[in-house]
C-alpha cells in the first residue's frame, strides 16, 4: 500500500539538511585564512579523536551538565543520547529486518508501521530496545516539562525566556516522542508488534486504534510533530544542537575567538544551548539584574535586539564561563562585541610626562589601583628591603596606567598608546624582572605586552619563590584567614596555589566550599569590566560574598588585588589584607600570638 | 548697569537662551548617579590622567553644565579609564561611566548635527 504520512516528516528533513549545509559551508568560508588552514590540518591529526570524544561526551552524553545537575544532565542525555540511540538502534533493526541496506530513508523512522509483525527471536529483541529507548527519553521529555513548570526540581534559580519559535520548536518536541509513543501503541493494539511499552499501552488503547482514522491519524501526527521540530529547529534555541558539534571540531583545531566579531564567535553564538546554567553562576542576580546573564545576552545577539546596556553590564568576572557546559569564550565574546561598540571613541594619550627613569635590575609597578591601597605598595616595600633588592618603583609619580582597563571597556586601540609608552620605559631601564602587585596590571603585561626579556612576576608568586629560596623568614600568624581568589588573576590568569602557599605559610587559611573556590570564587562585585552597573549593584554583590567569607569566622580575608582589597574593605564587617600585607605583618610581628584584634561582631551590617 | 559691563567676559559668559542642555540630560539619564556629585575633589585628587596634566574631572563636570561640548570633547580624551575616580567618590558616582556615557553622546550628537 502506497503511504504518504511520511512526507511531512521529508519535506522537514530535507529542509534542515539544506539550511545546516549552507550554514556550515557560509561559516566555513568566513573563517579567516589562517583558521581554515588550521581547520583542514586539523583532519590529518590526532586532536580528531580528541574532538570525537568530545562530541559524544559534551554533545550526546552532556557530561558536563551531569556533573554539575545530573536531573538537569539526565534531561539532556536523555533526549540528544537516546534519540541518537533510536535512530542508530532503528536502523540496525531495519537492516536486520529486511536483510539489507535496500529500504527508503525514513523507513527505520515509521517501522513499526511498515513491520506489522514480528518474525523472529532477534526482532522481538529490537522491539524491546526500541521500547526501552522510548520510555528512556520519554522520561526526559517529562522532566523537560516538569522543568516548565518547576524548576526549583533542578536545583536551578532561573530558566530562560522563550521566544515564538523557540515555542513551536519546544513543543513540537515535546510531542515528538509522546506521539511516536501513540502511533507505536496503535500498532501494537492492531498487530501487537510492539514490546513491553508499545503492547501494554496497546491493549489500554485495544478497539480504538482499530479506527483507520486513528490508526492512520497517529502516524500522520508522529510525522508533522517532526516536520515542525525540524522547520523549526534552525530558528530556535535547538539550533545549538548540530552547531555544538561543529564548535567542537573547530575548537580542537585550535582555533581562537578573535578580537572581532567574526565566523568563530557566530558559531560560539548559535552553539549556546540555553542550559541556563551560567544563570545560576551570576552573582548579578544578587543586585537583581537578569538581562545582562549570558544566556539572555547571547540570546539580545541572535534575535539583533539592541543590547548595549547588558553588553557593558557585564563583570567580565568569567564565572560563568567556567560553568559553561559548552565551553564557550563568554568573556572573549563580550569583549569582541564591546570593541566593536566602542570603536567610535577616541582617547589620546599624548599629554604623558616621563617618570624619572632608574637603572635596577627589578621594576616594581604597582598600577593605578595598588596606588589606592598604600599599604600593599608600602608592604612590597618592605619586603624589597628585607630581602635586599634594589627596585626601581616605575610608577611611583607620574603613573601610566597598564591599558587593561580600557580593553574591559572596548577601547584596545587606545590601551596599545598606553602600552607602547610603559613599554619603552621598561625597555629604556635595563631591567630583568618586573613585578606587579594588581591581577589587572599582571594580565595585560603578561599577554598584550610585548617584553620578551623580562621576567614578569606576579607579587604573590615573587613572594612564594622568596619564601622557597628561605629570604623571608617562618613567622606564622597565629590567626585564621580566608583567601579570595581575585578574578583576573584566578580565572584570567591561572594562578591558585601560590597565594595559597604564601597565606599557609604565615597563618591558618580556612578553605572555602569549592562551589565558591578557586575557579568558581566569587568577584567582589567591583570588576572594572562592570562600566554601567550602579553603585548599589555592586554593593549589593560585594555585601553578599562578604556574607558569605563571614559564615566562616575568619580573623582576616586575604586577597591578591588591590580592587579586591578597596571594595571588600568598605564592607567593614572582615578585616581585609593584601597577600603582601600578611607576609609584612608576620615579619614584623612574629611573637605576637594575635596579632589583629578579635573582630566585634556588633558593628556587622545586616 | 552699563558700568560694570566688564564683569561680563565674553568666553565666560554663559547664554542660558540658547544653552543647549541635551548633552546634559542624556548623561544625567544614563549615570543619574551624577547628579549626586558634591564637588568633593577626591577624584581630581586621584585621577591618574591628573597626575601628568591639567586634566581636572570636576571641571569636566562643569563644562558638561555649560554646554561647552568641544572643550569638553577635548579634555576627555585624556582619560585612562583607570577607575580610581569611581573607587573614591564618597558618593559612589560611576564616572568611569559618565565618561563613557559623555563621550557616546557627544559623538551621537555630532552625528544628528551633521
Ligand atoms: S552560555 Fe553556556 S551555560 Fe549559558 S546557557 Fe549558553 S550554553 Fe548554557
Ligand atoms: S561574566 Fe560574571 S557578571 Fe558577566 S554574565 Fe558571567 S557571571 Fe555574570
Ligand atoms: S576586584 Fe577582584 S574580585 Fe573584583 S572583579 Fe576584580 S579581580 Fe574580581
Ligand atoms: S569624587 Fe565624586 S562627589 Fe567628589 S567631586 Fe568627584 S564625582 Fe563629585
Ligand atoms: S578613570 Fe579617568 S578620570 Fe577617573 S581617575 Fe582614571 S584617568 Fe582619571
Amino acid at each position: 500500500m502506497k503511504t504518504y504520512f511520511q512526507y511531512p516528516f521529508l519535506i522537514g528533513m530535507i529542509f534542515l539538511f539544506a539550511f545546516l549545509i549552507y550554514l556550515y559551508v557560509r561559516w566555513y568560508t568566513k573563517l579567516s585564512k589562517y583558521d581554515k588552514v588550521r581547520f583542514r590540518k586539523f583532519w590529518g591529526t590526532k586532536k580528531v579523536w580528541k574532538a570525537i570524544y568530545d562530541s559524544i561526551n559534551d554533545g550526546l552524553l552532556h557530561a558536563s551538565i551531569f556533573k554539575k545537575n545530573p536531573v538537569l544532565g539526565y534531561m539532556h542525555m536523555s533526549l540528544a543520547f537516546g534519540w541518537f540511540l533510536l535512530i542508530v538502534i532503528g536502523h540496525l533493526e531495519v537492516v536486520v529486518a529486511t536483510g539489507g541496506l535496500n529500504f527508503p530513508f525514513y523507513y527505520a523512522i515509521f517501522f513499526r508501521y511498515f513491520e506489522p509483525v514480528h518474525a523472529t527471536t532477534i526482532a522481538k529483541i529490537f522491539a524491546a530496545v526500541m521500547d526501552f529507548l522510548l520510555l528512556f527519553i520519554l522520561v526526559g521529555v517529562a522532566l523537560a516539562i516538569t522543568k516548565r513548570f518547576y524548576k526549583k526540581i533542578f536545583g536551578m534559580k532561573h530558566t530562560t525566556k522563550l521566544k515564538p519559535l523557540d515555542k513551536v520548536a519546544l513543543y513540537s518536541l515535546w510531542a515528538i516522542f509522546p506521539l511516536r509513543l501513540f502511533a507505536e501503541s496503535c500498532s501494537a493494539a492492531v498487530y501487537q508488534n510492539g514490546s513491553f511499552l508499545t503492547n501494554t499501552t496497546g491493549a489500554w488503547l485495544g478497539n480504538i486504534a482499530n479506527s483507520p482514522v486513528i490508526y492512520q491519524g497517529s502516524w500522520w501526527l508522529y510525522s508533522f510533530a517532526l516536520c515542525f521540530f525540524f522547520i523549526a529547529l534552525p530558528f530556535s534555541r535547538y539550533m545549538h544542537i548540530p552547531t555544538e558539534i561543529y564548535y567542537i571540531f573547530l575548537r580542537n583545531a585550535g582555533i581562537k575567538t578573535k578580537k572581532t566579531w567574526e565566523s568563530y564567535a557566530q558559531i560560539q553564538l548559535y552553539s549556546c544551548s540555553r542550559c541556563g546554567v551560567c544563570l545560576d553562576a551570576c552573582q548579578l542576580y544578587d543586585a537583581g539584574i537578569s538581562d545582562v546573564q549570558s544566556v539572555y545576552f547571547l540570546q539580545f545577539i541572535r534575535n539583533k535586539e539592541d543590547a548595549e546596556k547588558p553588553l557593558f553590564g557585564c563583570l567580565i568576572c568569567g564565572r560563568c564561563q567556567v560553568e559553561c557546559p559548552v565551553h564557550l569564550n563568554l568573556n572573549d565574546l563580550r569583549t569582541a562585541l564591546r570593541i566593536k561598540a566602542s570603536k567610535p571613541l577616541t582617547f589620546s594619550y599624548s599629554y604623558t610626562q616621563k617618570p624619572e627613569q632608574q637603572s635596577a635590575d627589578t621594576i616594581y609597578f604597582a598600577g593605578c589601583m595598588t596606588h589606592l591601597t598604600p599599604g600593599t605598595k608600602k608592604s612590597m616595600a618592605k619586603i624589597f628591603d628585607y630581602v635586599g633588592e634594589k627596585v626601581w618603583f616605575m610608577d611611583e609619580d607620574k603613573s601610566i596606567c597598564c591599558g587593561r582597563p580600557l580593553m574591559l571597556a572596548g577601547q584596545y586601540d587606545s590601551a596599545a598608546q598606553l602600552i607602547e609608552k610603559n613599554t619603552e620605559l621598561i625597555k629604556e631601564s635595563g631591567a630583568k624582572n618586573l613585578i606587579l602587585s594588581c591581577p589587572y596590571c599582571y594580565k595585560v603585561f603578561k599577554e598584550d605586552y610585548i617584553l620578551p626579556d623580562i621576567n614578569i612576576k606576579f607579587h604573590a608568586n615573587y613572594i612564594k619563590e622568596l619564601i622557597d629560596q628561605k629570604k623571608l623568614p617562618d613567622s606564622k600568624l597565629n590567626i585564621t584567614a580566608i583567601y579570595h581568589d581575585p578574578c583576573e588573576l584566578g580565572r584570567g590568569m591561572n594562578i591558585y596555589q601560590e597565594p595559597r602557599d604564601v597565606i599557609e605559610h604565615y597563618s591558618h587559611r580556612i578553605p572555602l566550599q569549592k562551589s565558591k573556590d578557586k575557579d568558581q570564587a566569587l568577584c567582589c562585585g567591583a570588576g572594572l569590566g562592570g562600566i554601567n552597573l550602579t553603585g548599589d549593584a555592586k554593593n549589593a554583590m560585594t555585601h553578599n560574598a562578604m556574607t558569605y567569607f563571614d559564615k566562616f569566622n575568619p580573623d582576616v580575608l586575604v586577597t591578591a588585588c588591590p580592587l579586591c582589597k578597596k571594595t571588600f574593605v568598605s564592607d567593614r564587617r572582615i578585616e581585609v589584607l593584601d597577600i603582601a600585607e600578611l607576609v609584612v605583618k608576620a615579619i614584623e610581628q612574629p611573637n605576637e600570638l594575635k596579632a589583629l584584634p578579635h573582630r566585634e561582631k556588633s558593628y556587622a551590617i545586616s | 548697569m552699563g558700568d560694570l559691563d566688564f564683569i561680563k567676559v565674553k568666553h565666560l559668559h554663559i547664554d542660558y537662551d540658547i544653552l543647549d542642555l541635551d548633552l546634559l540630560n542624556k548623561v544625567l539619564q544614563e549615570e543619574t548617579s551624577f547628579q549626586w556629585c558634591i564637588s568633593c575633589g577626591c577624584c581630581t585628587a586621584s585621577c591618574s590622567a591628573g597626575n601628568h596634566t591639567t586634566f581636572n574631572v570636576r571641571r569636566i563636570s562643569l563644562l558638561l553644565r555649560r554646554g561647552e561640548i568641544e572643550s569638553l570633547e577635548k579634555e576627555l580624551e585624556k582619560c585612562m579609564l583607570c577607575g580610581k575616580c569611581t573607587l573614591v567618590c564618597p558618593r559612589d558616582i560611576q564616572l568611569r561611566n559618565v565618561v563613557m556615557s559623555i563621550k557616546k553622546n557627544i559623538l551621537k550628537y555630532k552625528m544628528s548635527s551633521l
